[in-house]
């Protein structure tokens, strides 16, 4: 009597393969939900917000000012909707939503560029949507420079470069937090991770049960750990199916920076989904239905949600919140994706955050295979 | 392993409690080698619970004894080796073809020469020309053949057949019991429960449980025998009417209506034939007939409500 028998362990998996490949619904949810995902956050996480409606408070009408007014019409990161000099006229539009930004031009612009007192240009930002403001902000402020740089000619030209003839303020009303795009994309790969591949072993079990097919599968030699096994190993192949479309599209379609190795992201990646499908098992030894499997999983789903980093910035979660997040392996798989795929962080830099998810994965394991009753009592 | 050479099932007071109720009481079971053993009892009356003690699926809360040799409590996974169970509910999956069923059960048994024992195996059970046909699609009948198929792939020494021909047409269920008649005669032990009596005749040996308890044990003849029933047939017209007056009178526990007679049964014969000597004229036929299976199984069932529920 071996204690662990491949052969044993083979049968599951062939088993799942084929039931996976049958089950043309649940199959297609997997591939289809990553492309959803990618679909929605699309919007979020466009890297070019075009046409932000834009109003203009002018106090200068200085040669500066005009230059500075004709490159905003010109870029089409902005629609100047709204010229005016009244400062009640413009905070009302900022606050009904009509208006992303305001630039305000201070009194004296243009003579102040030229005594090189660098004149600070006040630019408020509506950032409740601060995936699109934020990269508008840095254009407002390229563009500036750049326009006055190239007016500040002969003996002028002293006032280039840095620190730039202009100060700009940036005041983002609303929202003072900054997510910039590429964080969401590589987020995007954790979050699709811990929602599809946790509901779908923790169905795995319970299916069984439900079904009738697991008087059967006890009555046979096979041992708790195989069956676990078994029914994770066919999944993990459909993970990295997931987070080949998601690199994918994050090149192809978002223009994600990938500084660091994809090969380490598929490495980590595995114990990610491991994790991933280990919690699901677990759930799946616990719950008496299909509906309580789903619905744990969604308990499970939702704090990965919230308390990863994903939605909110970790640092700015309160105590409790980030020792709870931290128990979660999408917020260092998070963390992985992003410094490998963003700085370029290699396998050493992630260590510190790959042991809490094989940490994770162990304990998951062993519960799934003690909770795994190998009776129907 | 004391008994394994004689009995091939020996167990003797194999208790199982869900809660506060007792499901499986007490009950003593010796089954030789090669031997057809049928369970008889109604709905709900254990047969289930203890088929699943006997091959580790369930823990007893009482009793002790041997399944092939091996200790009930302490070698359950010495025993799966060696056990073909059959599910009461169909439990292969439907959503595999009938191949793909029977190789999975060759893999998870490590069968040797898994190939051949898959052809094999379709070839004996006559499955071959369907074999790529999902067992969901299957009708009862090919669903039993093949969950027999597959519980014989690992050649077990023991079958445990829990009410295997429910919802088989009469053709299939005796093809099936002919199958279960070449497999004993090979040496093979059989335990299967049904509801069918002309089934329960084809065994060996039969038991009859009731509320967890067993009423009586022995061959069919014995069965019959030590109930003590009565019966007698009557013929004639006006048979209707009769038998709703017989059933309120004394002596008579079981009328039964076959097509143009109807069958009395009870167990005091004296009581019995004074009753149906003056309910019956002239014009009615009388004979003493030997009681069926079934008179004798309903009578002990309705005793054995009085008793025990
Ligand atoms: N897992 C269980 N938990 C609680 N009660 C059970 C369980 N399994 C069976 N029972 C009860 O035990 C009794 C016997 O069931 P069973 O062995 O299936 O009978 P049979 O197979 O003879 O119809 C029934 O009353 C049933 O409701
Ligand atoms: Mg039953």
């Amino acid at each position: 009597m071996r204690r662990f028998d491949l052969h044993r362990l083979w049968a599951i998996v062939m088993k799942e393969f084929i039931q996976m490949r049958r089950d043309r619904v649940t199959f297609g949810m997997m591939i289809g939900i990553p492309l959803m995902q990618l679909t929605l956050f699309g919007f979020a996480i466009n890297s070019d917000p075009k046409h932000l409606p834009t109003a203009l408070r002018l106090a200068d009408n200085g040669p500066f000012e005009r230059t500075l007014v004709a490159e905003m019409q010109n870029s089409t990161y902005f629609d100047v909707v709204r010229v005016t000099d009244s400062e009640a006229e413009v905070h009302r539009l900022l606050q009904l939503g009509e208006v992303q930004f305001v630039v305000n031009i201070p009194v004296d612009f243009t003579r102040r560029v030229l005594r090189g007192e660098r004149p600070s240009v006040l630019v408020e930002a509506d950032a409740t949507d601060p995936a699109a403001t934020g990269p508008a902000i840095s254009a407002v402020q390229a563009l500036a420079f750049k326009a006055i740089d190239r007016d500040l000619t002969g003996p002028l030209a002293r006032l280039r470069g840095a620190p730039g003839p202009v100060n700009f303020v940036v005041h983002a009303h609303y929202n003072p937090e900054n997510i910039t795009q590429y964080n969401i994309v590589p987020g995007l790969m954790g979050v699709v991770l811990t929602m599809t591949m946790v509901v779908i072993t923790a169905l795995a079990i319970t299916r069984e049960r439900e079904r009738g097919t697991m008087e059967n599968l006890l009555s046979t030699p096979l041992r708790p750990s195989e069956v676990i096994v078994g029914k994770i190993i066919p999944y993990i192949a459909v993970g990295y199916i997931q987070v080949s479309l998601i690199l994918l599209a994050a090149k192809g379609l978002f223009g994600v920076p990938m500084v660091g190795s994809v090969g380490l992201i598929y490495a980590t990646g595995l114990l990610f989904i491991a994790a991933n499908l280990a919690v699901g098992i677990t759930f799946s030894t616990l719950a008496k239905n299909q509906l309580q499997a789903v619905q744990m999983a969604f308990f499970f789903f939702l704090p990965s949600l919230l308390l990863s980093g994903f939605m909110f910035p970790f640092r700015g979660m309160p105590g409790w919140a980030q020792v709870l997040g931290s128990c979660l392996p999408l917020t260092h798989f998070l963390r992985i994706v992003r410094g490998v795929l963003l700085k370029g962080n290699g396998a050493l830099d992630v260590l510190p955050e790959v042991w809490p998810i094989a940490l994770f994965v162990a304990v998951a394991m062993t519960v799934a295979v003690k909770r795994y009753r190998q009776t129907l009592d | 392993m004391s008994a394994g050479g004689e009995h091939a099932i020996d167990v003797r007071g194999v208790t199982k409690r869900f809660g506060s109720k007792t499901v499986v009481n007490g009950i003593d079971l010796q089954v030789r080698p090669g031997e057809i053993y049928g369970f008889l009892g109604p709905n709900g009356s254990g047969k289930t619970t203890f088929i699943r003690m006997l091959c580790g699926l369930l823990t007893p809360d009482g009793g002790s004894g041997t399944c092939l040799g091996h200790d009930i409590l302490r070698e359950q996974k010495r025993i799966k080796l060696q056990v073909g169970y059959m599910t009461q509910k169909f439990s292969f999956y439907e959503d595999l073809s009938i191949r793909e069923n029977l190789d999975f059960i060759a893999r998870v048994y490590d069968i040797a020469d898994r190939a051949s024992a898959v052809e094999a195996s379709l070839e004996g059970l006559g499955l071959r020309d369907r074999s790529g046909q999902l067992a969901g699609e299957l009708s009862g009948g090919w669903k039993q053949r093949l969950a027999l198929a597959a519980c014989l792939i690992h050649r077990p020494r023991l079958l445990l057949l829990d009410e295997p021909t429910a919802g088989v047409d009469p053709k299939a269920r005796r093809s099936f019991w002919d199958e279960i008649h070449r497999l004993s005669a090979q040496g093979i032990t059989v335990l299967v429960t049904t509801h069918y009596m002309d089934e329960a005749e084809r065994c060996h040996r039969i038991a009859c449980l009731a509320y967890g308890n067993m009423l009586v044990k022995g061959t069919v003849q014995e069965v019959i025998d030590s109930a003590g029933l009565t019966t007698w047939s009557v013929g004639g017209p006006g048979l209707a009417g009769l038998a709703d007056r017989l059933r309120t009178s004394p002596g008579v526990e079981q009328v039964v209506a076959f097509g143009n007679t109807l069958h009395v049964s009870g167990h005091d014969a004296g009581v019995l034939e004074a009753t149906l000597r003056r309910a019956c004229g002239p014009a009615l036929s009388l004979a003493n007939i030997r009681p069926g299976l079934e008179d004798v199984f309903i009578g002990m069932m309705d005793n054995a409500r009085d008793n025990y529920s």
